[in-house]
């Protein structure tokens, strides 16, 4: 890249002021982004890649400031500007897409109106200029029907759709430099890829300069020129995107890029053999024929070993209120003639976009809401029967482990109680054989007993989510649900909890449900897989079968959805 | 939008019925009756019986239910049993003057209120916002007839700025065609009146807001904080709005939806604190007049004015709804 750049970061430092003192958030950051450049950093959370872009835009919270370096814009140091500058700069020249669309729209507001704010405090233009302009900028965003979309409020729109209105917000002045931080991860792939291609071809037309912030290593290499990669708020990596990918200097790159699922199409294999060669040299000790991986695929086929639940011809049914007053209510079918079965010791998994159902079928399996019609047997017994006894066996059997550890442990509960909670209301022996047992599970998730006495909120979120693994298996399950339980995580910590679930699996012979938006990650654990679309089963296959040859365009377009999948590397070998 | 409104008058009557007859049975829960009331302790036996024979309390209670209902449903609410007065009259003499001093109150609780909170809010953790946490604290704390009595005895009595009792000076001769004194001294252009009625308003609203005050002030306080570090604003500024419009239109019109509701809550504890201050205040509505029934157990009294203030309880708590509505679009919905 010849010529000045348009952004210039020199050797950074980010401080926060807290009660504890002051904690730098980013240290010795330095890089460029030159005129319509796209640059990436590349983080998981804590990484310091938001800060950092915080600062290019001057909205660090207040305890926080630039204590260090320089960040020149167009020549100009932002960092030694006063704020009123800083914050003309703003909107104007410097835009930003945030991360989540449900909360960045002002909710009282309708979305056209958040534009003309936007257009008329910046001069751009005024009154019903400004408003043509408006639905012109969300058109161009690719929201159809524009013209009554800008006099509806954000809670009419759905996730992609305000995705749209943030970029065309951001984009509205026409600011040299887009700072885009993880503007498509709360999205379904499919609309994630649209809107990112959208937001590419924008930028590429405009001349607009992207600063990309993302967790995704892939997303980041499909979408950049350059990389940034951060690590405990400082730069180890810089380069050329695809050069980095493929021959990464720094130990922590290659992890990122050993554990990112995206991008581990190829290499995948061979985690999965990983993972089941156990559950193969199982099978061949209680079964002597075969050999081990045969015997895998052939087990998930479902042909010889027996099933653990059986999904029949399952529907579930919502009233809707209706809109008048007095109008009847609508029923919506969130899940359609549904079959399954999970084969003893294996994983099935159940992977959609949002609204497909794939949530409603995990609930229905574990008893939380019963089928309008069809059937659920477990273990040759009827799900949801009036037997009370059966109904104990049941939640003793099946246990779930959900998508989000921060809201799924009490908070008042210390780590200990959080475990033990299960034993006792099982009535599972004495104080002192509960205590064993919640040490035993414990180092079955490998974490430090130390941890006991401690409180969820004092735990990062991985830890938390072993804390709730542990939880599940205290009453030695059968059978357990994950409802996106590894979607909220680093990709770093994704692939520990994948590995460990695996693990688990082939040490206490368990059987997964596993729900996930992702892809990539299902093909890392699951062996069988269920793709669901409007409430229904629109495909479902050994997982080599489901990936390798999908039968359904609509997996075909998951399929090529996720970010990076398109990319040759060379870390596929 | 009439939609809510419909749906929610539709609702006021079966609240009211209920309410109708839990009123019911509390009045005649009370100890006593108003027949000893009346009489005094001493009267015979025969003579208590004759009362109530005379007014049909004798009779089983749902027989006297169905009569009572079926005298309102006729528009008739029935007349005290101590004065003979039609209760209806007696009410609407009244109310008016509960009216303003609660329309006074609310003006000053949140034309007070809502300024002082969102200036701790901007000062969070500095010298003026600690003064308004403490000062809003005592103001939460002290009781109304306290408060009440404070204020008549410094700045009615020893300083004399204000007048200590009653709506209007007895010497102040005026028209009143509403019954709401400073609507009236406006209307007639009798200005000396309106003047005159709006200074004995001043210490008894002060008393009776002081409380819905200082509750708003926090809740505006704690909601303007919290809107702050939302998301939005973040956004809202990187798109580069202006501090005023930012203040405004974002942060201001979103933390308006939790204090609305405590507004609305608020009038609730206005409507029973008048009954406290004005008695203080000898202020002539129907806080005082209330008072005097529940000693006297006027039961047709005790049950029509609570009803009434029932319906204008909930029909401000309906007021509230349709403004949350106008606040916020995600409940036009619903």
């Amino acid at each position: 890249m010849t010529g000045s750049p348009l952004l210039s970061l020199r050797d950074v430092e980010v401080t926060f002021t807290t009660e504890a003192g002051s904690l730098p958030a980013a240290r010795g950051v330095s890089f460029d982004v030159h005129p319509g450049e796209t640059v990436a950093i590349v983080g998981e959370s804590g990484s310091g890649k938001s800060t950092t872009a915080a600062a290019v835009i001057g909205l660090l919270a207040e305890n926080g400031a630039v204590t260090r370096g320089q960040i020149l814009f167009d020549g100009q140091d932002l960092a030694a500007l006063p704020h009123s500058a800083t914050s003309r700069l703003r909107g104007s020249d410097i835009g930003m897409v945030p991360q989540d669309p449900m909360s960045n729209l002002n909710p009282v507001m309708r979305v056209g109106d958040q534009i003309v704010e936007a257009l008329e405090d910046n001069g751009v233009a005024r009154g019903a200029a400004a408003r043509r302009r408006a639905v012109e900028l969300l058109e161009e965003a690719g929201l159809p029907d524009a013209e009554r979309r800008a006099r509806q409020y954000p809670h009419e729109f759905s996730g992609g759709m305000r995705q749209r209105a943030l970029i065309a917000m951001g984009l509205s002045c026409r600011p040299r430099l887009l700072i885009a931080d993880e503007p498509t991860s709360a999205l379904d792939v499919t609309v994630q890829r649209v809107i990112l291609d959208r937001l590419d071809e924008l930028t590429a037309e405009l001349g607009t300069a992207v600063l990309l912030i993302t967790h995704d290593l892939g997303l980041a290499a499909e979408r950049a020129s350059r990389i940034v990669v951060m690590y405990g708020g400082e730069v180890v990596e810089t380069g050329p995107a695809l050069e980095l990918l493929r021959d990464p200097q720094h130990e922590y790159t290659q992890r990122l890029l050993a554990a990112a699922p995206s991008l581990a199409s190829r290499r995948i294999q061979l985690a999965k053999v990983t993972g089941l060669a156990a559950v193969a040299a199982r099978d061949l000790l209680s079964v002597s024929h075969g050999d081990g991986v045969d015997a895998a695929t052939e087990g998930a086929g479902g042909t010889r070993t027996d099933s653990i639940i059986e999904v029949s011809g399952v529907s579930k049914v919502f009233q809707l209120r209706g809109k008048g007053l007095f109008s009847r209510t609508e029923a919506f079918t969130a899940v359609d003639d549904v079959s399954f079965v999970i084969p003893r010791g294996r994983t099935v998994a159940i992977v959609g976009e949002s609204g497909s159902g794939k949530s409603t079928v995990a609930r229905m399996m574990l008893d939380l809401i019963p089928p309008t019609s069809g059937s659920i047997t477990f273990n040759g017994e009827r799900v949801g029967g009036a037997n009370r006894a059966a109904e104990v066996r049941f939640r003793r059997q099946v246990q779930p482990i959900f998508q989000d550890p921060y809201a799924s442990l009490d908070p008042l509960y210390s780590i200990y109680r959080t475990i033990e909670e299960p034993l006792r209301a099982h009535d599972f022996g004495t104080a002192a054989q509960r205590r064993e047992r919640v040490h035993e599970l414990m180092d079955d998730v490998a974490l430090s007993p130390t941890l006991l006495r401690r409180y969820p909120a004092e735990l990062s979120g991985g830890q938390r989510q072993r804390v709730a693994i542990a939880r599940a298996l205290a009453l030695n399950p059968d059978l357990v649900v994950c409802d996106e339980a590894v979607s909220a995580l680093d990709v770093i910590v994704q692939s520990q909890i994948l590995r460990l679930l695996a693990d688990l699996q082939s040490r206490l012979g368990l059987s997964y449900l596993f729900i996930s938006h992702d892809l990539a990650v299902v093909r890392q654990i699951a062996d069988h897989v269920c793709v669901m679309q409007d409430g229904r089963i629109v495909e479902q296959g050994t997982a080599d079968d489901v990936f390798d040859q999908p039968q359904t365009p609509y997996t075909q377009m998951l399929l090529d959805a996720i970010p990076g999948a398109g990319l040759e590397l060379g870390v596929a070998s | 939008m009439t939609r809510l409104i419909l749906q929610r008058l539709g609702l006021l009557i079966p609240t009211l019925l209920g309410l109708s007859i839990l009123l019911f049975l509390w009045v005649r829960a009370l100890p006593g009756g108003p027949a000893t009331a009346l009489l005094g302790e001493r009267a015979t036996p025969e003579a208590v019986e004759r009362i109530n024979e005379l007014y049909g309390f004798s009779r089983p209670l749902h027989e006297q239910y169905l009569a009572w209902m079926g005298q309102l449903l006729q528009g008739n609410f029935g007349a005290s049993t101590r004065t003979q007065q039609p209760v209806l009259e007696e009410f609407f003499a009244r109310f008016p003057a509960t009216i303003e001093l609660t329309v006074v109150a609310l003006v000053i609780a949140v034309g007070i209120g809502i300024p002082l909170g969102y200036v701790a809010a901007r000062h969070q953790g500095r010298f003026l916002d600690q003064t308004t946490v403490v000062a809003s604290l005592i103001g939460v704390t002290i009781p109304v007839f306290a408060l009440a009595f404070l204020l008549k005895y410094v700045f009615a009595v020893q300083l004399g700025w204000f007048p200590s009792a009653g709506r209007l000076d007895p010497s102040m001769v005026a028209t009143h065609p509403t019954g709401f004194y400073v609507l009236d001294g406006i209307l007639t252009r009798e200005w000396d009146a309106a003047w005159n009625a709006l200074t004995h308003l001043v210490l008894p609203a002060i008393a009776l807001g002081s409380i819905p005050l200082a509750i708003i002030a926090r809740i505006t306080r704690a909601s303007v904080i919290e809107v702050q570090g939302a998301d939005y604003v973040r956004t809202a500024r990187a798109k580069g709005l202006r501090p005023p419009r930012l203040r405004r239109r974002v942060v201001l019109r979103n933390a308006m939806l939790p204090v609305a509701t405590t507004i609305g809550l608020q009038v609730g504890l206005l409507l029973s604190g008048a009954v406290l201050t004005e008695t203080v205040f000898a202020f002539n509505g129907i806080g005082s007049y209330l008072a005097n029934a529940i000693f006297n157990l006027d039961y047709a009294v005790l049950q029509a004015f609570i009803l009434f203030i029932a319906i204008a309880y909930t029909l401000v708590n309906l007021a509230v709804d349709v403004s949350y509505g106008l606040i916020d679009p995600r409940m036009r919905v619903r």
